[in-house]
Formats: C-alpha cells, sequence, structure tokens
C-alpha cells in the first residue's frame, strides 16, 4: 500500500518545525530556504497551510526532464531527483505547475520532496497532526484533491489526478 | 499495427514511450538522423563546461531500455514522405511502412545571411557535433564572438566564458533574449554579462565575416571590426519540414496540425520543434521549439494515435527558463501583456531580481522573472489553470512574490474550519 502525506492546513500553527527538519535531513542545515516542504503564511488571517510535491502520477518534472534526472522511486512512489544526472537546466522548475520543485543554486541542482525515503521528517516532526503520513486513499487525502479540483475551472492545476486519467496530472486538455 | 516516428529527440522518445503503454502489441520503430543514442540538446551546455560527458546528454540512461519496452531506434535520415502509401522513404533508399506516422523531426539553426558563415572556424550550437567542435575552442587566450542572444546564445555563455576566453556577444535587437524578456528584465541581464566581463554589443548586427591574421574578422554594422578565434551563430532555429513539402501534408511554419496534433492526413500526426501546434495563451497555432512543449505534445499525440480523439487540447504554455552566466531568468505565456490586461512588477537592479505579473480581469496570464528559482512552476500552474484571483489579485499586485499563497488560497481549503468553507 502506497503511502502519501496529509496535509491538513486547518491543524497548522506555522511553527515551521517541518521546515527545519526537511532540511536538516536533507540538507544537513536547519535552514528553512532549502526545505522541501513549505509553510504558507496567511498573516492577516491567521491561517497557515504546508505545502509540497503531491507525487503527481504522470509528474510534470519527471516527463519534462530531458536527461531523466527525475525517476520514480518503487518502494514509496515518490518522483525522486537524482543528484549525479540532474544537469540543472531547471525545465523541471518551470513544467510543475505546482511550484515545487525548486532550484538549489548552492548546488546547481533541483530539490523536490522524496518523502525521505519512506520515513517522511516533515510529519515525524509535526507536533499538531498537520502532516502525517497515511495510505495514500485515505479520506483525507480524497478531501484534499476535491477541494483542489474545485478550485481549477480548467482541468489544470489540480492536485495528483488519478492514475487513469486521460492527461498528465493536471491536464492539459 | 505498426507506429513510426521519425525523430529521437523528446518529443519522439515520449511518444514512442506512450505509445507503447497504450498499444501494449504495436510495432514501434523511432528513426532518428545522428549516429548518438537519442540526446537531448538542452544537456549541450552542461557538456561544453565539462560537468557532464556524452552519455549524461542522453535522454534514457538505462541500459537496453528501448529494447525492453520493444522499441526499435533505426538510424536513417528521412527523405521523403509518402502518405498515399502509407510510408516514409529514408535517403539510403530504404522504405518503412506505418499505419500511424508521428512526425518530430525537431528544428535546426538558421544560418544569419552574412557573408562568411561558411568559413572554417563558424559554427552553431545545436547538436553534439557542433559542441565537439566548439569546446575545441573554449580555452583561455580564445576570442570568441555569438552572434545572437537569444535563448541559446545565452545558455550556452557560461561554458564560453568559464573556457577563460575573451566574449563578445552581438545581438540585433536594442536587448537580450528580446523574445523572452522586456527591456527592464533584458537590460538586467546584459549588465550582468558586462559585470563578468563579457562584451555586448546591442541593436547592431553582423556584416561579414573574413579571414584575418590567423582567425577571423567579424565587421558589425556599428563599424566595429572584432579578431575572433571562434564565431557561433545562435540566430533562431527552423522546423525541419523540407522532407514533407511534396507530401502533400499541409505545412506552413512547421506541419500544421489540429486540437488533437493530428496532420491534414488522418494517421499522420506531429509533435515538438516541428509541430505548428495551438498556444495555449493565444490560441493562435505556432511552433513553440521549447522542452516542455516537446513532452507534451509526445505524450498527446501517443493518445491520440491509439486511444482515439477523445480530449481536446488547449494548447501548450509558453514558457522558458534559462541561466545565463548564473542569472536565472524565466518567463511565461503572455508576459509581454495582453491587450486591455494590467500588470504588476518588483524591481531590484541592483540585487538582479525581477518579477512582473501580466492579468487579463482577474485571471494571471503571463510572467517573467529575474533571480526567482523558488515555486516558480505555480506562474505556470496559475496561467493553465485559468485560476480566478479574487481577492488575491489586489494582494498580488501589492507582492508579487505571493504567488504561493494566491495559488493555494484559491485552489486549497485553507485554516480552521476548512472543511466547511470553500476556497477563497
Amino acid at each position: 500500500m502506497l503511502k502519501a502525506l496529509q496535509l491538513e492546513p486547518e491543524k497548522c500553527t506555522g511553527c515551521l518545525q517541518c521546515e527545519m527538519a526537511c532540511s536538516y535531513e536533507n540538507e544537513g542545515v536547519f535552514n528553512p530556504a532549502k526545505s522541501r516542504i513549505k509553510v504558507f503564511d496567511f498573516e492577516d488571517e491567521g491561517r497557515f497551510a504546508p505545502y509540497t510535491c503531491t507525487q503527481c502520477d504522470e509528474a510534470w518534472c519527471m516527463h519534462s526532464c530531458p536527461v531523466e534526472a527525475i525517476v520514480i522511486n518503487p518502494e514509496t512512489g515518490s518522483k525522486d531527483v537524482l543528484e549525479d544526472v540532474c544537469v540543472g537546466c531547471k525545465v523541471c522548475t518551470i513544467a510543475c505547475p505546482f511550484g515545487t520543485v525548486n532550484y538549489n543554486s548552492s548546488t546547481g541542482k533541483v530539490i523536490k520532496c522524496d518523502l525521505c525515503g519512506g520515513d517522511p521528517w516533515c510529519a515525524k516532526a509535526c507536533p499538531t497532526g498537520a502532516i502525517t503520513y497515511v495510505d495514500a486513499d485515505s479520506t483525507g487525502l480524497e478531501r484534499m484533491r476535491a477541494w483542489a479540483q474545485r478550485g481549477a475551472p480548467e482541468p489544470g492545476a489540480t492536485v495528483n489526478a488519478p492514475a487513469e486519467n486521460e492527461y498528465p496530472a493536471g491536464g492539459t486538455a | 499495427m505498426q507506429h513510426v516516428v521519425i525523430g529521437a529527440g523528446p518529443a519522439g522518445v515520449v511518444a514512442a514511450e506512450h505509445l507503447r503503454k497504450h498499444d501494449p502489441s504495436a510495432g514501434i520503430t523511432i528513426v532518428g538522423a545522428e549516429p548518438e543514442p537519442p540526446y537531448s540538446r538542452m544537456a549541450i551546455p552542461y557538456y561544453l563546461i565539462r560537468q557532464i560527458d556524452e552519455t549524461g546528454t542522453h535522454l534514457r540512461k538505462r541500459p537496453g531500455w528501448y529494447e525492453q519496452q520493444d522499441i526499435e531506434v533505426r538510424q536513417g535520415r528521412v527523405a521523403s514522405v509518402d502518405p498515399d502509401g502509407d510510408s516514409i522513404r529514408l535517403d539510403d533508399g530504404g522504405v518503412i511502412r506505418y499505419d500511424k506516422l508521428l512526425i518530430a523531426t525537431g528544428a535546426s539553426p538558421l544560418t544569419p545571411p552574412i557573408p562568411g558563415t561558411d568559413l572554417p572556424g563558424v559554427h552553431n550550437c545545436w547538436n553534439l557535433d557542433d559542441a565537439r567542435a566548439i569546446i575545441e575552442y573554449c580555452a583561455p587566450e580564445k576570442r570568441i564572438v555569438l552572434i545572437g542572444a537569444g535563448f541559446i546564445g545565452c545558455i550556452i555563455l557560461e561554458a564560453l566564458a568559464a573556457s577563460g576566453a575573451e566574449v563578445h556577444v552581438v545581438e540585433m535587437e536594442n536587448r537580450m533574449v528580446p523574445r523572452m524578456m522586456n527591456e527592464t528584465a533584458g537590460g538586467m541581464i546584459r549588465q550582468w554579462c558586462e559585470n563578468k566581463g563579457i562584451q555586448v554589443h546591442t541593436s547592431t548586427k553582423v556584416e561579414s565575416i573574413e579571414k584575418s591574421g590567423g582567425g577571423l574578422g567579424v565587421s558589425l554594422g556599428s563599424g566595429e571590426t572584432i579578431d575572433a578565434d571562434l564565431v557561433i551563430t545562435a540566430t533562431g532555429v527552423a522546423s525541419n519540414i523540407d522532407f514533407a513539402r511534396d507530401s502533400g501534408i499541409d505545412i506552413d511554419e512547421g506541419v500544421r496540425v489540429n486540437e488533437y496534433l493530428q496532420t491534414s492526413r488522418d494517421n499522420v500526426y506531429a509533435a515538438g520543434d516541428c509541430a505548428q501546434g495551438r498556444d495555449f495563451s493565444t490560441g493562435e497555432y505556432s511552433v513553440q521549439a521549447i522542452q516542455p512543449t516537446a513532452v507534451e505534445h509526445g505524450q498527446i499525440a501517443a493518445r491520440n494515435m491509439t486511444l482515439g480523439h477523445k480530449r481536446h487540447h488547449w494548447g501548450t504554455v509558453n514558457m522558458n527558463v534559462l541561466a545565463t552566466l548564473g542569472l536565472i531568468s524565466s518567463s511565461f505565456g503572455l508576459w509581454m501583456g495582453a491587450d486591455g490586461g494590467d500588470s504588476t512588477e518588483l524591481l531590484d537592479r541592483d540585487g538582479f531580481r525581477y518579477l512582473n505579473l501580466q492579468f487579463q480581469d482577474d485571471v494571471l496570464v503571463g510572467a517573467s522573472s529575474l533571480g526567482l528559482t523558488e515555486h516558480v512552476g505555480v506562474l505556470r500552474g496559475l496561467i493553465q489553470s485559468r485560476t480566478p484571483l479574487r481577492k488575491w489579485k489586489d494582494k498580488l499586485k501589492r507582492d508579487p512574490t505571493r504567488i504561493m499563497e494566491a495559488y493555494l488560497a484559491n485552489t486549497h481549503a485553507i485554516g480552521y474550519n476548512s472543511h466547511v468553507f470553500s476556497p477563497r
């Protein structure tokens, strides 16, 4: 059973421990700027929203890569960047319509969430349960997808379209 | 069922893989003109700086991948296509029959109409063969003139400069990357390049290239002459469609296709740099010649060839990302603005940071940026989803950097009680 990150913004307090854990685990530094998960701050409303890659089935980043540096992790289903293959062309960073692939100028490579190989540190660090690592078909994730799709009048920026979708996740039709 | 794909670039290879996915029993043949395994031109700049070797440019790296997929990759240059006989003819005389054909022949660099472009030491920078020639010149003490400061010119500047060579750039427009950047951003890229020792000549043309001493003399319209060991021409590309000109297939700037990427012949499709596909932003049919479009075209054409015309294609968003000597720029959709639209921009000239957003009503229709490396893809997402920004348009006009918040607030349920409130 594949698992996925379930993000529940209503539980997020904006403490940024997920960003600290992610950057430390993946980059060896406590530096939110190098985190693959980001907490977005709606400061005038007192709301927060953690957001990261949803590991699309037909991932835009993966297909757009000209050198096959983004591959499916068979264990977790995540789309992982092979740092030794990535040339740093950044095409994936503009192809991902969710804005969750970033260029790391200090390494000259791109970074994105890889679910920490199946043991995501953001979820472990979250003190309020706003980030959990759950079965991918759990109702919470479905709810997130439903909301995401509701916001998009064209079948454009939708989250993680089902595998049998006619078009790549997010759709071009 | 026999599918034949002409062209072994990203569009052709992605299409072949998706043909296989959708049609497990079909015969699939890719015909590629170059001797190398299918490779990516996008990777050439990184080959030039010796960050990767030639195998690092290959589109697929797993040994035996094409055999495992039962995709035949055949070397040959296509001389003509006979849609009445459902076959293509190679320049070695070989004939390949198809049931469905995908034309994904890509593009070739245009040679500017300048006397002397046939001299030794004048090269394009397009394929691996060009790169091998250029890499020989990339050394200190060498003098290089780059004609054209477009996407390709700018992306190879790093390799040229990193070699320690003296580098001149000549661009006939008034700024660098004029097809991707406005005057503000193009001017900032120029300043960045000049700060790094590149000599930039804009609003002037190269009049001629002549032998001069042991090297070349490049004469500009401004009257100046630059001595050079190597001249690189990067003045745009044109679709590779000559082989199809007499076939009866409808051709214009590229191969004309409909919203299903089908040509004027029912069983012939086209994808990538050679296809005049629909532009998402304008609704017009034009050649985009960019990697993301090549890949999307390949996927869509393969689906339509195998599963039928189930979904209308709304077109691809024209977009680019470029690093010019380390300065990252990107542009999306109607970055130059829409009729009747409005815009906002954030400028830090000294910090080389810039963000320009273009709206039509409360929808983002275009964007361009300098120095932006985080969440840049959401600009594409907002444009392609045509997400109404509602109150977030005003927020973006005050602070254009809040693009992710604008996306999340309008597409996701956020905050306490979000399960009962709709996104806003």
